[in-house]
């Protein structure tokens, strides 16, 4: 049961998703099996939540180290739930003026946003460090970068404005996209979509180890 | 004396590579920050994929029905927000009749705040547009590619009603649209899943739907091959893409007084890489020797 | 003071927070941090809820109970209960005892995904690009589409060959992988241009926002 049940379910489900493309009258059966999708997808990350507050509380319950921030956390989660939940109009908790709206925009997004925002210093520390043109694709790869990095901005064009107009470094950022970055793009959009279809039929088929096939 | 130099300088290259990252980090926020008191214009050049997307809308009569797809949260908001607002912009200007909705749940919200400083424009207030009539904001629905799948059928089974709760049915400008065959134009403001190779998988290779888009500046790239087939009308990449197609526009925004920073910010960066690499190659000569 | 100035203020300090672990990690990043994280668990709980929960299970089941109520007959609704419970059995995997029963609605999900994205991804990434890399070698009386032409049928090509792994890299076919090489090296050359180009967009905005919204130093 335990291994027979899950494989068998994949199966029919994958099975409808596939067929429904082909025979129409089976987008009745697809369309329910999407909506459930999306319910289990609902309670995935309700799990995912619920297992977050659990670690968290144990933490605090055990005084773990940097237990006072596992009570941030919680706080946190109340902080915007309870007035999404109760406060916030019901099903239009996301308009402009309501409490939700308000945190969203002053404390969720700032910290969202900040978040990514990092990156830039690291993707900065890190091209310093370990940007190295050790080989010949190394120092392709360093080249493409510099030209889309330059071209791609003004100072490109003024850096080249010597040379004819449609062979200045901007020039160059356009066709490298257009071609050789297009064909790499395509080749691994290939690889994928390739990888992608060889699993999705070893899942169906149950063959896939790790979802319990042989 | 010349062992005495070379020590100097091997310790000088050294220096150079294990300096603090901090210091690193300080020139980065000042490359950026500094130019942002400037207002400098830069010639911005106008690459042939952003002049696709803005024939793609210029192209359409008046009256015409686009679908705006917002796709993105506030992170993106720098990237993706100008070219929200050029879009509106280029649209209204144009009388062309807009759909919005969102396969995130941030997205309506962007809409609307995109909306309210389009609305701050005089020759747009002059229009005196119309909720429902002139543009109409349907809202999130769950759903991700599902919502796209089945919008190409009916947008009723997927938005039964708008993002204020009006049934469809009594919104003029929905009448009459049933499924993509009713609309001219499908713009998609994208970040990451679902997005705009959602839109061509399922709304432009099932539904052969004209798309347009707009990415953040990470995806951008892996939509060329789909811009090299065809299926994909054209793309805004970045903030860069956003900045292109305000100049086209004639309608200088956000995205065109960020350039600065960004071409400082560029600069300062192959500055360190190029520093990088001649630290990494004295040294590794000088070790060889 | 107006919620709006507060929230600029509130918004502000936590842009503060995180950027004072460039400095180094400190107790104002982890709170900042432990917020983010415990903010954004609550805002996906109160959308889930809101528009997923409530709309695709709920109101289906209250549509289900009304017509059972009103007109006495069983309506094809009620099988989103199906759904629920394969949605209830996904919580069990916090029980250790009883947690193997949430296998059954992982493997309904990879399912889904499965066919879901078999005829897509083959379709879409896999024919259709094929069909865009079948293009003339030669184009007479343009020699900037002839070249262009070339290079994205080798460039196709090679890379493909290059993610061929089950033939070693040896000879001709190993030396079109190289070229392959070569390809995806600028391929991802691109990549990491447009990547800092992103980033730095990103930090573009936080920072406007600093000089701008709350210190009000840029107009």
């Amino acid at each position: 049961m335990r291994r027979e049940v899950p494989l068998v379910l994949t199966a029919m489900v994958g099975l409808t998703m596939i067929i429904a493309h082909f025979i129409p009258p089976f987008n009745i059966l697809k369309d329910m099996f999407e909506d459930w999708f999306f319910i289990i997808a609902a309670f995935a990350i309700y799990l995912g939540v619920l297992n977050l507050l659990r670690v968290n509380a144990d933490k605090i319950y055990k005084k773990r180290r940097d237990w006072p921030f596992g009570v941030v956390v919680i706080l946190g989660f109340l902080v915007i739930t309870i007035p999404g939940l109760f406060f916030s109009g019901g099903r239009s908790f996301s308009e402009l003026g309501t409490p939700f709206y308000y945190l969203y925009i002053h404390v969720y997004y700032p910290l969202s946003a900040t978040m990514f925002a990092l990156l830039a210093f690291f993707v900065a520390s890190a091209s310093y460090r370990a940007f190295r043109a050790r080989n010949v694709e190394a120092t392709m790869l360093l080249v493409a970068a510099f030209v889309l990095m330059l071209g791609r901005v003004p100072i490109g064009d003024w850096i080249t404005a010597w040379l004819p107009e449609g062979y200045r470094l901007g020039n160059a950022a356009d066709w490298i996209m257009d071609f050789p970055q297009t064909a790499g793009q395509r080749a691994i959009m290939m690889g994928i979509a390739l990888g992608v279809v060889s699993s999705a039929l070893r899942v169906i088929l149950g063959l896939e180890k790790a979802m319990g096939g042989d | 004396m010349n062992q005495e130099n070379s020590q100097e300088e091997k310790s000088f290259w050294e220096k150079l590579l294990s300096i603090d990252r901090r210091i690193i980090f300080l020139f980065i926020a000042a490359a950026i920050a500094v130019p942002l008191f400037f207002k400098v214009s830069m010639h911005i050049p106008v690459t042939p994929v952003v002049q696709e997307v803005y024939n793609a809308i210029e192209s359409l009569p008046a009256g015409s029905k686009v679908l705006v797809s917002f796709d993105y949260d506030p992170a993106s908001m720098p990237e993706l927000q100008p070219m929200a607002e050029a879009f509106f912009r280029h649209a209204f200007r144009n009388d062309l009749k807009v759909i919005i909705m969102g396969l995130w749940p941030q997205g309506p919200l962007q809409a609307n705040m995109a909306l309210e400083e389009v609305f701050k424009d005089e020759d747009i207030r002059a229009k005196n547009l119309q909720y429902g009539i002139d543009y109409v904001n349907l809202g999130f629905t769950a759903g991700n590619e599902v919502v796209i799948d089945r919008m190409g059928h009916s947008f009723e089974e997927s938005y039964p009603k708008d993002g204020q709760g009006t049934p469809l049915s009594e919104l003029p400008l929905m009448k009459g649209v049933k499924n993509y065959d009713n609309v001219d134009l499908i713009y998609s403001l994208s970040a990451g899943y679902p997005g705009t190779q959602e839109w061509v998988q399922y709304a432009v290779d099932v539904f052969h739907v004209k798309l347009a888009a707009g990415n953040t500046a990470v995806q951008a790239p892996s939509m060329y091959p789909y811009v090299q087939t065809g299926q994909l009308a054209g793309v805004l990449g970045g903030m860069k893409g956003g900045a292109e197609y305000e100049t086209v526009l004639g309608i200088p925004g956000t995205a065109v007084r960020y350039m600065f920073s960004q071409a400082v910010a560029h600069a300062v960066i192959c500055l360190f890489i190029i520093i990088g690499n001649l630290a990494f190659f004295s040294l590794r000569k000088r070790k060889r020797s | 003071m107006s919620g709006e100035v507060v929230g600029v203020w509130i918004g502000a300090i936590l842009t503060l927070g995180i950027f004072s672990f460039l400095y180094k990690d400190n107790p104002f990043y982890k709170f900042s941090e432990a917020l983010f994280v415990g903010v954004s668990a609550g805002y996906w709980f109160v959308v889930i809820f809101w528009q997923y929960f409530l709309p695709k299970l709920v109101d289906n089941l209250a549509l289900a109970y009304t017509v059972l109520s009103t007109e006495g007959r069983i309506d094809y609704h009620w099988v989103y209960l199906i759904g629920g419970a394969l949605g209830v059995l996904m919580l069990l995997r916090l029980f250790p005892n009883v947690g193997w029963l949430s296998r059954w609605s992982l493997a309904f999900v990879v399912g889904t995904t499965a066919g879901l994205q078999f005829t897509r991804y083959l379709q879409s990434n896999g024919i259709i690009q094929v069909k865009g890399t079948i293009l003339p070698l030669f184009v007479g009386g343009n020699l900037h589409t002839t070249i262009g032409n070339i290079v994205i049928v080798v460039g196709t090509f090679c890379g493909l060959i290059y993610f061929f792994f089950s033939k070693e890299h040896k000879g001709a076919f190993g030396g079109a992988a190289r070229v392959g090489i070569w390809f995806l090296m600028i391929t991802f050359g691109a990549l990491f241009g447009y990547t800092v180009m992103s980033r730095m967009s990103l930090l573009i905005g936080r920072l406007d926002y600093l000089f701008s919204n709350w210190l009000g130093l840029i107009g």
